[in-house]
């Protein structure tokens, strides 16, 4: 049996039916079409499914789909406002904290949650911040580079 | 003259594609009434599948296709020949794929796998290489245990003569280096997505870090021309060497080709940790004479191999690990022999530095050891005993053009290592006596 599920993706309302079982990684990437989550391992372990539910990181492999009925869910889909790069995402790009790419958006989500209520991090808080993301092309130094490149570009904004 | 790019930084040709979020892996290609493809591993190391019984599993609800060996055109592939089932009657290793299904989702494939019935007996496996070895061990293959290369069972270089090499020496430093196999765990799984088209052309999405050495043996396994496979790939999520190996499309190929209809199979990571290929593992002998003037004498290295229950491009890596596991020194009575071992476990292969970084593991330590032996500074040993312009590798090959000594002087500077005396003022200038 399927039940409604409502809640807001990036911004938008969706409602679309769903079983109890389903996770929410399954339903963004098989229902909504939202493809950056990624399935790593399915156990909550890599973080490459990182999504924010109402701005805090969740691993959304291990997050049942019912669970975030009436919450706010963003995927780095809906990062980019107005057409433009985040300052994060701009950041991963000019410093080539990316190689394969498929720990990206879960790093760049988690990140995103770190920015925001630490807008200056210090090279221990973003390892702390991101230490529930893996990356098997061993990028962590490009990683934090772009983190504290974006969090001074951030907030020299703000200024 | 300007440059535009040389000594430049440049980006990612395919970073805003994936800071977007963008870029589309296998596992993100969906096609309409695509159906879910599930494998049945063998419970076993070893043993003989007398009778697969798919009766129950055909009635399951939403099941589109199951395939057994029989299904399969040449049930064999290989980049060395056509020698790894890809539906095992003969099991090698547990988690050897047996029989597949496609089914309108992965539960439902779950379902009619958990309904295959299978008859095996059950023989007892050799898991240890140094077992294997022994002429009473179980046969993992029919020819034996020991890889053969040409007329002998492992690879050989000699050079010199080494026990003429080992009277000379003050000290013989003996020593056994071993490196444990381990898995890739890039973060994408093998994933693979088969599509029938129209024509009678059959498009695969591949997560492959080399598809133009896999669509040879994979139109061999289907006895389809090439002409008619596409392979669609370059978007790996992480292959290390874990994606040169045929994981997945063989069996999504058979099952699209079945059902006429585009399948996807994406292995859990549970699957990926067990049963893909890893990073072999090794035992590594050496037997060094070195004299108190540092000059290392004669070298013996036996080298094994574990090679899984196939061979894939093992002995390419045996090959390479005994070129290299000399190290780049300069020595007279080397005598190097590497064997590739099989085992009943899932095949080894390829990992960041293929065979290569297990020799130079063994043979840097061995070299602090005959240091140590000889109350020498490391750097001293090394500098003494570097490649210059001139010298011989045990291969045959007389060197020049080399830049060791002045290469291992920069990084040292570099890190703020000060050198000894000596090692400042070496050069890669040919030796003026042979030692």
């Amino acid at each position: 049996m399927k039940y409604t599920l409502s809640f807001t993706l990036n911004g938008l309302p969706v409602e679309i039916l769903v079983k109890p079982t389903e996770t929410l990684l399954d339903v963004l990437r098989h229902q909504m079409n939202v493809k950056s989550p990624k399935r790593g391992c399915n156990t909550g372990d890599c973080g490459a499914c990182t999504v924010l539910l109402n701005g805090e990181p969740i691993r959304s492999c291990i997050t049942l789909a019912l669970t975030v009925a009436g919450q706010s869910i963003t995927s780095l889909e809906g990062l980019a406002e107005g057409g433009r790069l985040h300052p994060l995402q701009k950041s991963f790009h000019d410093h080539n904290a990316i190689q394969c790419g498929f720990c990206t958006p879960g790093m760049i989500m988690a990140a995103r949650a770190l920015l925001d209520k630490n807008p200056s991090p210090t090279i221990e808080d973003i390892k702390k911040g991101l230490s529930g993301n893996l990356c098997r092309c061993t990028g962590y130094a490009k990683i934090i580079d772009a983190v504290l490149a974006a969090g001074k570009e951030m907030a020299a904004k703000k200024t | 003259m300007e440059y535009k790019n040389v000594g430049q930084r440049d980006k990612r040709y395919d970073g805003l594609a994936h800071v977007t979020g963008k870029t589309r892996y296998v596992d993100d290609v969906v096609i309409p009434g695509m159906l879910a493809v599930k494998a049945l591993r063998s419970p076993v190391t070893k043993g003989k599948v007398k009778k697969i019984d798919t009766a129950a599993a055909q009635k399951t609800a939403g099941l589109a296709a199951v395939i057994t060996p029989q299904d399969v055109p040449a049930n064999g592939f290989g980049p060395m020949g056509p020698e790894q089932p890809v539906l095992a009657q003969d099991i090698r290793f547990k988690g050897e794929p047996l029989a597949a299904v496609a089914a309108a989702d992965e539960d439902t494939a779950m379902e009619a796998i958990s309904r295959i019935k299978v008859d095996i007996e059950e023989e007892k496996g050799v898991m240890d290489p140094l077992e294997a070895m022994k002429p009473e061990a179980p046969k993992v293959r029919a020819e034996g245990n020991l890889f053969m290369f040409g007329d002998k069972p492992y690879r050989e270089i000699i050079s010199g003569n080494l026990e003429a090499g080992f009277k000379e020496a003050d000290e013989i430093v003996e020593a056994d280096y071993v490196e444990s196999s381990y898995e890739h765990t890039a973060l994408e799984t093998q994933c693979s997505v088969a599509v029938p088209e129209a024509n009678g052309k059959l498009t695969i999405y591949t997560v492959s870090q080399c598809p133009w050495f896999h669509i040879g043996p994979l139109c061999g396994v289907l006895k389809m021309p090439m002409s008619k496979v596409r392979f669609i790939g370059g978007t790996v999520g992480g292959g290390f060497g874990g994606k040169n190996d045929i994981h997945a499309d063989h069996i999504t190929a058979l099952l699209a080709l079945k059902t006429g209809k585009p399948v996807k199979w994406r292995w859990t990571r549970e699957e990926e940790l067990l049963f893909s290929t890893h990073r072999g593992a090794w035992h590594i002998h050496f037997k060094d004479g070195v004299k108190k003037n540092g000059r290392i004498v004669a070298r013996q290295v036996r080298s094994i191999r574990d090679s899984g229950a196939y061979t894939s491009l093992n002995p390419y890596g045996v090959e390479i690990h005994c070129l290299v596991v000399n190290g780049p020194y300069h020595i007279p009575n080397v005598h190097i022999q590497g064997y590739l071992v099989y085992t009943n476990k899932p095949l080894s292969m390829s990992m960041r530095g293929f065979a290569i970084n297990e020799a130079n593991y063994a043979t840097e330590v061995q070299m602090n050891r005959l240091a140590s032996a000889i109350n020498m500074d490391p750097w001293d040993i090394r500098f003494i005993n570097a490649y210059r312009n001139g010298d011989k590798m045990p291969v045959g090959k007389v060197l020049d053009s080399v830049a060791l000594i002045e290469v291992m002087q920069a990084l040292a500077q570099k890190a703020g290592i000060a050198l000894p005396a000596q090692c400042q003022t070496m050069t890669s200038a040919k030796r003026e006596v042979q030692p």
